[in-house]
Order: structure tokens, then C-alpha cells, then sequence
């Protein structure tokens, strides 16, 4: 199980497929994703990565939660969350996700806080037929109807669908479709409808009714993971000479490693860290 | 507009916009839309001509709808304006309404619904000097 991300949904717009066909898509944008706290089996009986996801001021950030971002040596993060991640999927502290994460064509689950719509009868919450509109109706053709039987049982029972409260409340859409992603700008397109206001925070997990595809990244997508291949003319003249030339076969061979390079990843993700820590 | 959905958009409309010269038509116009048709893995163009009674939306979702009698029978066809299955639109004549939106000749035929041609106004300008080069 890997870890998902944080994400803010932008708005909804559409594009043409290579078959010149319109999909809708909903935008999401990955801002400033870093993991900020590891939960352990020993520590807390659990294994999942908790992440943060936004800009916050240090001044609008309460006393408690600035320990812990300091603790994780991160900016304040405007929205905190955590995945459930398999022994093997864990992330550094840090570590900053990227949209590259997710591949185009994959299905995800996506949860969010669904708009409030306030107090709404029975017909807008529960899809109720509602009464007739003429033929001695008088006053309630809107109304729910009856609510049960007679003297046995004698009451209502629970949970009847009834008005009352609807909307503002966490909705996850399963199997939305990956349509596009965008790793310079940190976007990700999302085919439908995703819950939700623009501007809300929305998390994105690996569908748990469809296949991962293979090519889709362990443990995580990671931003150190792409800048290599970037900014490698600049690795290069500030890294000392050693670094350089282990390196060097691996850029030349960059493209062709890549597909490989995750279940290397996977395999072997100390060997990586190491690597990491010498760079820094 | 949000600027991350912008940036999406403009993107898109770079890309399929590239090499592509839409002709600045509005409705009462008579196009010629030269539609890519896919048969099994052959792809020809087949050109589709009428008046263009509506044009709808900006950007990446501006739409127009144009209309033909085909063998007696009215026939309407939206496209996107930047869809890639357009290959290219031609401009045949201009003509003048005094609508925007030219749903009233759904209920005309023969005579009446015959259109004008506009001889002045704008793009007219535009397209007299393109005449004698």
C-alpha cells in the first residue's frame, strides 16, 4: 500500500483525448507535499506516513503544531494528513512528494469535504418521488410521506430517511481515472467530478478496487527523485569528482532506467538514503 | 478563472491551435468545416457547409453550431472550436443578422430563410486587402 497525497482542487475544465474526444476533468494541484511524521508499529501500533500539504505562516500556526513542524524540520503546513502505507512504502521525514506520484491512466480514490447544502428535505437528500401535484394534494407535495405502520410498532423506526442535515460532510469517489499529470506546474487531472468546493482540500489514494499499474512508482513519487535528470549540469559542477562519476552512467542511461529504477527503489531503499545523505 | 485550471487550458489551446488558422467568423456566416472522419485506421476529410447560427463559449470551450438542409432535411452540427477532428474552417461569405444567435431559421425554409450579404463592417476591412494580394 503506498502512501496518497494532498491536494487542492482547483476547478473543472476539459480536454480532448488523441481521439478528439472531450473528457471533463477536474483540476488538483499538489502544493508543498513533504511528509512530516512517521507512525511506527513499535510506537504507535501503526504504520502510516503523515503528510502536509500548503503554506502557512508561522505567526497563524498554534504553538503545538510548530514543535512538530520543527521537529520535522518543514515549513508550517496549512493541511496535515495521514496515509496507511505497508512496512516497506515508509518515507523519510521531509521527503517532498511529487504529482508524479500517480501516472496517467491509473484510478484513484479521491475524498474531500462535500459543499453543505444545509437543511434539505427528503426529496434533495434521500431522492424521495415527493407527493402528486394536483388531484386533492394540498400543501405537501414535497412532503416524505408516510414514516411506518400503526400501533405495532407504535414508533418510528431508526434511521428512516427523513429532512435534516445533508452535505458538508467527508465523501471519497472511488476509480476517478488519471488523465493527465503535469509534474512543472504540480498538477494532476482527475476524469469527473471530484467532491467538494473549488479551493478544498482533497486527499488522492491508489484506487482500492483497481490493479496499481506497474509503472507507477515505489515507494513514492519524490521531487529529489526528478531533479537529478533537471539540473544535472548543475550537480555536476558543484559535486565532488567522486560523485560525478557514479552518476554519470546513471544519466546517460536515465531513460532507460527508469522503468527499472522504481523496483530498485523498492529493493533496495537504504542503499538510496545513503546515497542522499552523502549528496547533502 | 482559477490559474491552475488557466494554465491547463492555455496549454491546450497552444497545442492544438499550432498551425492552425481560425478564420474570425460570427453567425449568419456561411462556413465550410473540413471535418477529419476516421474509417477503421484510414482517416479522410469530409467538408461539412452551412450557415453558423450560434457561436458559444471563449477559450478552450468556445463551440459553434452550424446548419444545412441536407436532401430537405434541416441539419444542425455543433463543434468545439479547437477540437482536433477539425481540420480546418473556411469562410465562405459573410452575412447580416441582427441576432446573435440565429435559431428562427429552424422555422423558415425555402425563400425566407435566406441571409443577406454583409458587405461592410468588421472584418471586412481585413479581408479586401488579402483580395488583391
Amino acid at each position: 500500500m503506498r502512501t496518497g497525497l494532498i491536494a487542492t482542487k482547483e476547478g473543472m475544465t476539459r480536454v480532448f483525448d488523441e481521439n478528439g474526444i472531450q473528457i471533463p476533468v477536474t483540476v488538483l494541484r499538489v502544493d508543498n507535499c513533504q511528509v512530516t511524521n512517521v507512525r511506527t508499529e513499535e510506537k504507535d501500533g501503526y504504520v502510516a506516513v503523515q503528510l502536509g500539504a500548503g503554506t502557512r505562516k508561522t505567526n497563524r500556526t498554534n504553538k503545538a503544531q510548530r514543535g512538530q513542524f520543527a521537529q520535522a524540520k518543514v515549513e508550517p503546513k496549512q493541511r496535515v494528513a495521514e496515509f496507511r502505507v505497508s512496512q516497506d512504502n515508509v518515507l523519510e521525514i521531509g521527503a517532498e512528494l511529487s504529482v508524479s506520484h500517480f501516472v496517467a491512466g491509473q484510478f484513484v480514490d479521491i475524498c474531500g469535504q462535500s459543499k453543505g447544502k444545509g437543511f434539505a428535505g427528503a426529496m434533495k437528500r434521500h431522492n424521495f418521488g415527493g407527493m402528486r401535484a394536483s388531484h386533492g394534494v394540498s400543501i405537501s407535495h414535497r412532503a416524505h410521506g408516510s414514516t411506518g405502520q400503526c400501533q405495532e410498532p407504535g414508533k418510528v423506526f431508526k434511521g428512516k430517511k427523513m429532512a435534516g442535515h445533508m452535505g458538508d460532510e467527508r465523501v471519497t469517489t472511488q476509480n476517478l481515472r488519471i488523465v493527465a499529470v503535469d509534474t512543472e506546474e504540480g498538477l494532476i487531472l482527475v476524469r469527473g467530478a471530484v467532491p467538494g468546493a473549488n479551493k478544498g482540500w482533497v486527499m488522492i489514494t491508489d484506487a482500492v478496487k483497481r490493479k496499481l499499474p506497474e509503472d507507477a512508482p515505489f515507494p513514492a513519487g519524490l521531487k529529489s527523485d526528478e531533479k537529478p535528470a533537471e539540473e544535472q549540469d548543475n550537480a555536476v559542477a558543484e559535486a565532488p569528482a567522486e560523485e560525478t562519476a557514479a552518476e554519470a552512467p546513471v544519466e546517460a542511461l536515465a531513460e532507460e532506467a527508469k522503468a527499472e529504477a522504481p523496483a530498485e527503489e523498492a529493493k533496495a531503499p537504504e542503499a538510496q538514503e545513503e546515497t542522499s545523505e552523502k549528496s547533502e | 478563472m482559477n490559474i491552475s485550471v488557466q494554465k491547463v487550458e492555455e496549454k491546450q489551446l497552444a497545442s492544438l491551435s499550432e498551425g492552425k488558422n481560425v478564420p474570425d467568423f460570427s453567425p449568419g456566416d456561411t462556413l465550410k468545416v473540413n471535418v477529419k472522419i476516421r474509417e477503421g485506421s484510414r482517416e479522410r476529410v469530409q467538408a461539412y457547409e452551412g450557415v453558423c447560427i450560434s457561436r458559444k463559449g471563449t477559450g478552450m470551450q468556445a463551440s459553434f453550431t452550424v446548419r444545412k438542409i441536407s436532401f430537405g432535411e434541416g441539419v444542425e452540427r455543433t463543434f468545439p472550436l479547437y477540437s482536433p477532428r477539425i481540420d480546418s474552417i473556411e469562410l465562405i461569405r459573410r452575412g447580416s443578422v441582427r441576432r446573435a444567435k440565429l435559431y428562427y431559421l429552424r422555422d423558415l425554409s425555402g425563400k425566407s430563410a435566406r441571409i443577406r450579404e454583409r458587405t461592410t463592417g468588421h472584418g471586412i476591412e481585413q479581408r479586401a486587402p488579402k483580395k488583391k494580394a
